[in-house]
């Protein structure tokens, strides 16, 4: 497993946030192609106004974020009377991290210094497992004692494959066998926690869609369970989103919100060219903040979210 | 499916339904609604620009403007671009003349393939051919062992070599494992991969060059955003995508981003993914999307269905006691316990012609609702079943009592019955005059 691993990890040079903006490069181009049309506009007009609207939603930001957007720089641009490209560029990547704007703290995890517990949770194939995984190596780096715990126990192999990550990141797994009940997982692995003297456990949950009402039951009756075992617990909630993701992350995040108390989002992909511009929708919309971003498929791509990165991947750099 | 798209364009639509006269002015106000709808549904900007400029353009002329119905001579419009823009007509799987066919699945990280393999296995085989499954993603934890678990489950060979061996070898050794076992189809699981990695991509090709692969279906996920478009383009570059398979739609998603692929990449949808079984997958007709999307119904996918799903034996009873009208409360607690394996209720509802705005109160129905409900039934007496009018007031007291519910409990399930007795009627109304046809051709919204 680990020279198949090794195939993947000899291409990573650029560092991380590097790679994320390779990736980006192509909106990038566009969003200069875009602004190619009026690189020698006399005004800032209507028509950069819809390039602009054009460029955001292909972000997908969604329509009404990017209408919200584009008034207030509307209003920007007239009160300090804004001519060139640069200057009305600065001023809607200032307007966008407005909107990611946080209090001191709120993107870091809340861990308790005795025992504390994770859970990942989202719909099918956002990358639940591998960045509990990622985490947990992570954690491990930072000096802590992780231990995951599988309760996947739907999905074919879901096990296996959380498993054969505990080895590569030298984790130990609970587990039980494939159908058990995803609560009693939970609770032995807090316990197991406890008993090794761990002090984090991280529990990876089955996909499952915001929208189906029995499998979000589920997800609070794990919770549930979790908190009777160890209180205050889960200390962490994240629900994972793929940036690749449209409009539907935002019903995402409102439902899983509505569910279990999420406390982050760890939003991953952003090794592609998606742009995960909902996310500043759903920041803004469920109060809900983006801790970490996933850059690939190995342990080490998993970083803390930068907003500032973020944009300017975003929108490019002036 | 789709169905929330379907309401944001039937309310764009509907201000131009029913009106006499229709000026430019108002075609123009519904069409940026119907543009707003399109991009909130993720569908990408420019095929949303395109697609309401083309519809515009037939709209505006004398001969719809002036007609008698303008305003459903332009839902007509948008629902014959939908179809287009949906792929037209029903396209179907590639088979060689000479087996084992080479089916190819590939797309993203977490897109579904593995899924998607074993369903189309399942479709295969219920289609009397004898698929071969092979594992190619030697590089995601534990992907073979998925995908060995899932064919045990629906009883299908699988080619998980899980040594060595490079994605093309797979495919070879998978073909001539084929012919020597007497598979006709071979189904290709590779890794997912980003479009932008230049050495992942390589190995699609290098598989596409190994062995004859006559069908590569690309599986996107139907939550995907506007990057789809951009995706799509650069693995049909890569390799010869033959079709798309749009997976996880059995949520709330409204899908657009899939449209829009099939739009720019002029690969037609061939299948959906409802649900994590690997019996939830459809075949793909536009026609029906489009219908359901305008709140048309889709009755022959809602038949079709019943017909997979439901044994044939209580199939033709409650055939036979719909047309009699005598639809009970025993039926509607069978009836329960039968759609639950059909799929979750506001998906079938939304398949009724006209009901779609109603799928949403119809999801609740849950495994604790239909104990209840079951215990509720079972506390009547036969009479009770039979006509239900017959319960009142008291009656509901000494039923609530017997079931351990309240009364409350027992008047909602009454409202259910009813409601769903008034649906069924609607469509075997339907039924009797073959309007799950006429319906599909009719081309209005019921409403
Ligand atoms: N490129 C890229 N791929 C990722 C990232 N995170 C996860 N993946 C890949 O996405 C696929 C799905 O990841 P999983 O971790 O299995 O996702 P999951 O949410 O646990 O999936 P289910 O349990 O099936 O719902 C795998 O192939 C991962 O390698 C990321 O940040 N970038
Ligand atoms: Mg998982």
């Amino acid at each position: 497993m680990s020279n198949r691993n090794g195939q993947r990890s000899d291409r990573e040079s650029a560092g991380l946030w590097g790679r994320m903006k390779v990736g980006l490069e192509k909106t990038r181009q566009r969003i200069s192609e875009g602004f190619e049309a009026f690189i020698d506009f006399s005004a800032v007009d209507e028509q950069m106004f819809d390039e602009l609207q054009a460029v955001l939603i292909q972000a997908d930001l969604g329509f009404d974020t990017t209408e919200r957007l584009l008034d207030d720089l509307r209003i920007r641009v007239k009160e300090e009377n804004l001519r060139g490209k640069q200057e009305v560029l600065q001023a809607l990547s200032e307007l966008t991290l407005r909107m990611l704007e946080t209090e001191p703290g709120s993107r870091e995890m809340q861990l308790s210094d005795d025992l504390s517990v994770i859970l990942l949770v989202g719909v099918n194939g956002v990358g639940k497992t591998t960045s509990a995984a990622k985490l947990a190596w992570r954690l491990k780096k930072q000096g802590r004692k992780p231990i995951l715990g599988a309760s996947d126990t739907f999905r074919a192999a879901g096990i296996e494959q959380l498993q054969l990550w505990g080895q590569r990141v030298g984790v130990d797994v609970i587990h039980h066998s494939q159908g058990a009940d995803p609560a009693a997982v939970a609770f032995d692995t807090v316990k197991a926690a406890r008993a090794r003297d761990c002090d984090v456990a991280m529990i990876d949950t089955a996909g499952r869609l915001h929208t189906q009402k029995n499998l979000m039951n589920e997800l609070e009756k794990i919770c549930r369970v979790i908190q009777r075992e160890e209180e205050g617990a889960p200390h962490e909630t994240l629900l994972v989103l793929d940036a690749t993701t449209g409009q539907n992350a935002l019903r995402q995040a409102e439902m899983f919100g509505d569910a279990l108390c999420v406390t982050g989002i760890v939003l991953t992909k952003l090794d592609g060219t998606a742009k995960g511009g909902i996310t500043v929708a759903v920041e803004d919309q469920t109060n809900t903040r983006v801790k970490f971003v996933g850059l690939g498929e190995n342990v080490e791509d998993l970083q803390p979210f930068s907003p500032e990165d973020f944009v300017s991947a975003l929108l490019g750099e002036f | 499916m789709f169905e929330s798209l379907g309401d944001k364009l039937q309310g764009a639509l509907k201000s131009l339904t029913g009106r006499g006269k229709l000026t430019e002015e108002d075609v123009d106000r519904a069409l940026r609604e119907v543009r707003l709808a399109l991009l909130e549904a993720d569908v990408n900007f420019l095929v949303a620009k395109k697609f309401t400029e083309s519809v515009r353009q037939r709209a505006v002329g004398t001969e719809v403007m002036e007609s008698l119905t303008p305003g459903q001579q332009v839902v007509k419009i948008v629902h014959d671009e939908l179809t287009q823009l949906m792929g037209g007509s029903e396209h179907r799987l590639n088979f060689s003349s000479q087996p084992p066919t080479v089916i190819m699945l590939a797309g993203l990280q977490g897109s579904g393939k593995t899924t998607t393999c074993a369903k189309l296995a399942r479709y295969l085989k219920r289609q009397g051919r004898n698929p071969l499954l092979a594992a190619a993603d030697i590089y995601r934890p534990a992907a073979g062992d998925q995908l060995a678990q899932l064919g045990d489950q629906i009883d299908v060979p699988v080619l998980d070599m899980s040594s060595s061996a490079q994605p093309e070898d797979i495919a070879r050794a998978a073909v001539s494992k084929a012919r020597s076992s007497g598979s006709d189809t071979v189904l290709l699981d590779t890794a997912g991969r980003l479009h932008i990695d230049e050495e992942m991509m390589e190995e699609l090709s290098a598989v596409e060059n190994a062995v004859d692969v006559h069908e590569s279906l690309l599986i996107v996920d139907a939550m995907t955003g506007q990057d789809a478009v951009n995706v799509a383009e650069e693995f049909s570059e890569r390799i010869e995508i033959t079709g798309l398979v749009l997976t996880k739609m059995d949520g709330d998603t409204r899908g657009g981003a899939a449209l829009s692929v099939l739009d720019v990449t002029g690969c037609p949808v061939k299948f959906v993914g409802t649900g994590e079984r690997p019996d939830d997958l459809q075949t793909f007709h536009p026609d029906r999307m489009a219908s359901r999307i305008l709140g048309m119904g889709d009755v022959m996918t809602l038949v079709e269905k019943a017909e997979q799903e439901m044994d044939e034996e209580q199939a033709r009873r409650l055939e036979q006691r719909l047309r009699e009208d005598k639809f009970t409360l025993e039926d509607f607690l069978e009836q329960m316990q039968q759609v639950r394996q059909m799929g979750p209720l506001d998906q079938l509802v939304s398949m009724i012609p006209g009901m779609s705005p109603h799928a949403d109160s119809m999801g609740d129905l849950d495994e604790a609702e239909l104990v209840k409900a079951e215990a509720i039934i079972q506390s009547m007496t036969p009479e009770e079943r039979r006509s239900p009018d017959i319960i009142k007031r008291s009656r509901r007291r000494r039923i609530a009592r017997g079931s351990g519910t309240r009364v409350q409990d027992v008047n909602r399930l009454l409202k259910q019955f009813s409601r769903t007795r008034d649906m069924i009627s609607q469509l075997t109304k339907g039924q009797k005059s073959q309007a799950a046809q006429k319906l599909r051709n009719m081309g209005f919204p019921r409403r």
